[in-house]
């Protein structure tokens, strides 16, 4: 797996360039073609789809299951559609898109596995970024204080929080084994978002990483 | 009672041929073709504008009225003195804004508010046309509202815009004329009628089949009207209109001006008077026959089946981006109606937001203060004012 991880670190991020814009966004930004057709899955007020619109030139679709957010999205001349990751993506036909984008929702999804696998099937490419329940701090809360962690990625108790299916980095890259997906590239953000300027081992990233930003194809 | 109810008939019938609003004219030589296979000649269409177009002429909208309703949208109706029925969307500084857009709505075919239509002179008899008028589909109503564009000098439209019918007319046009509508909101509607809206239909057309003022669909030659029948029609298609919450809020159980039931069949209850004050103030502005043919034109309307089935193919290609609205508590269109159309138009491609408004009142919510509704509007119809460049 270091072999993989060589190849990693999400090279170009216009780093100068960031304005008001979510670190993560200007990840995913670095990952998309200019002039392509995207889709956003869970995709909030719509920022990140205006960001590949305004700077990549993208046709961008949206998924977002609040109004508010869809509201806000059609505001902004996106074609969002209220619905759910976990329902709606069936109904999508084959490469459709040239990516899909998947951020920070795979884990409150109800059937992740399934829903990775609609990804893969409607896009050529998947985008997908989730919060690394193997960062050092989720593991001492668990291993010194016998509690489940509220960090700063994961604010929730864990009665409240709306994520049912944490996984870490490991695990995520065990799943794209099982569905048969293609790593192309894959990073981890520190804990300011940044991604991680080294190639470094897996461990490594599945302890100090607070996200992984996975680029999968096919296999 | 009496008095007022006829004179209001009286008017009724003179909007179907000599309305108050602006017509255009059809001759011999400019038949609207009809589904059902007659060249309809000559033909007139009422419509009212709001709004200036402008020298580009690019910024007219078409709204499109549903079954019930007509070209009255943003203006006093002139038989009831009511508001227009779409004040909350259309005028100035609303979401369709008759400040920056032209407005334009048009009496459908086979309605009864001056465009041609059952209660129309057939001029090969000098009567009204009863039952002799072909039947009407969604689609003859987008022609002939194509056939006013023409006629005014509008290329294509910036929006098209309507709820149930109205919304089924918006995904004809959308279909039928792709480069014709730069955007679409249908609301409150379906790519098809359900067998259970068909059913409800048949039980309001029974109704009035069954009144003996209804004389064949000759009661105008008469000088009845069958006032009971169509009137028993309304009762019955205002319940799908609303929801049990929104009943149960508005009547609950409380009774009508007395504190106990009478022990007769006298409107006890609010929902029974509420009832039959509807049935009673829709004979007044409406045609029985207009009823049957326009409950009939929804009842055939299936755009996948026009399409090989696959209601995709109604909109490959398309440019036109949409926007499509659902209703919680909306049974008679429900959600899934909308999501369908959803569906279809990601599959062929067509750039489409969906906005699922949450509401207890019911399919009538398309037509009340749903402020979700209004912003939703507002943001989707100013963008694409932006991408329009207006």
């Amino acid at each position: 797996m270091s072999a993989v991880s060589a190849s990693l670190a999400p090279a170009g991020l216009p780093q100068d360039a960031t304005g008001s814009s979510r670190v993560d966004h200007l990840v995913v930004l670095g990952l998309v073609e200019p002039g392509s057709r995207v889709l956003d899955v869970g995709c909030g007020d719509g920022s990140l789809l205006a960001l590949l619109r305004d700077r990549r030139g993208v046709d961008g679709r949206g998924i977002e299951l609040s109004r508010q957010g869809v509201n806000a999205c059609l505001a902004l001349g996106l074609p969002v559609i209220q619905g759910d990751a976990d329902t709606d993506l069936a109904a999508y036909p084959d490469d459709a898109f040239d990516y899909v984008i998947l951020s920070q929702t795979i884990q409150a999804t109800r059937q992740p596995k399934v829903v990775l696998e609609h990804l893969l099937r409607i896009g050529r490419r998947a985008i997908v970024s989730f919060p690394n329940f193997g960062h050092w701090r989720v593991r001492s809360e668990l291993l010194l204080r016998g509690r489940m962690p509220v960090t700063d990625i994961l604010p929730d108790p864990w009665y409240e929080t709306p994520n049912i299916h944490h996984c870490t980095i490991r695990d995520f890259v065990g799943l794209c084994r099982v569905v048969g997906a293609r790593i192309e590239r894959a990073s981890a953000l520190d804990a300011s978002g940044h991604p991680m300027r080294f190639a470094l081992p897996w461990w490594v990233w599945n302890l100090v990483g607070t996200q992984g930003v996975f680029l999968l194809r096919r296999g | 009672m009496a008095t007022p109810l006829l004179k209001s008939g009286i008017e009724a019938a003179s909007q179907a041929v000599e309305p108050t609003s602006p017509v255009a004219r059809f001759a011999a030589d400019e038949p609207l073709a009809m589904d059902a296979g007659v060249d309809l000649a000559p033909w007139q269409i009422a419509y009212q504008t709001a709004g200036t177009l402008n020298a580009a002429r690019s910024n007219a909208v078409l709204v499109c009225h549903a079954l019930t309703g007509d070209q009255h949208v943003a203006n006093t109706h002139p038989v009831t003195g009511k508001p227009g029925w779409w004040e909350r969307l259309v005028g100035p500084g609303k979401p369709v804004d008759t400040d920056r857009y032209f407005v334009i709505c048009a009496n459908v075919v086979g309605s009864c508010m001056g465009t041609t239509g059952p209660a129309s002179i057939n001029p090969a008899t000098g009567r009204a046309y009863g039952l002799d008028f072909p039947l009407v589909t969604v689609r003859d109503m987008v022609r002939g509202q194509a056939m006013l564009l023409d006629r005014l000098g509008i290329k294509d439209l910036f929006l098209c815009i309507g709820g149930s019918m109205g919304g089924m007319q918006v995904l004809q046009w959308a279909a039928s004329y792709p480069e014709r509508v730069f955007a679409a909101m249908p609301i409150a509607t379906g790519a098809r009628h359900s067998a259970q809206n068909i059913a409800f239909h048949e039980v309001g057309r029974q109704a009035i089949l069954a009144d003996p003022n209804w004389h064949g669909g000759r009661y105008l030659d008469v000088g009845t009207r069958p006032a009971k029948g169509l009137g028993v029609a309304r009762m019955g298609a205002h319940i799908t209109y609303l929801s049990e919450p929104a009943l149960h809020r508005k009547f609950g159980r409380r009774l009508q001006d007395r504190d106990a039931p009478t022990f007769s069949f006298d409107a006890d209850f609010q929902i029974e008077s509420y009832l039959r004050h509807q049935g009673i103030t829709f004979v007044e502005r409406f045609d029985a026959n207009a009823y049957l043919y326009l409950t009939r034109a929804m009842d055939y309307f299936d755009l996948a089946a026009d399409h090989g089935g696959v209601l995709a193919n109604a909109f490959r290609g398309t440019r036109t981006r949409f926007c499509i609205m659902s209703f919680t508590s909306d049974w008679l269109f429900p959600t899934a109606d909308s999501r369908a159309i959803v569906h279809a138009l990601n599959a062929a491609a067509a750039p489409v937001a969906f906005v699922e408004v949450e509401s207890d009142k019911g399919h009538d919510a398309f037509l009340l203060d749903e402020p979700a509704m209004i912003s939703a509007a507002r943001g989707f119809i100013a963008a694409a004012g932006r991408e329009r460049g207006l």
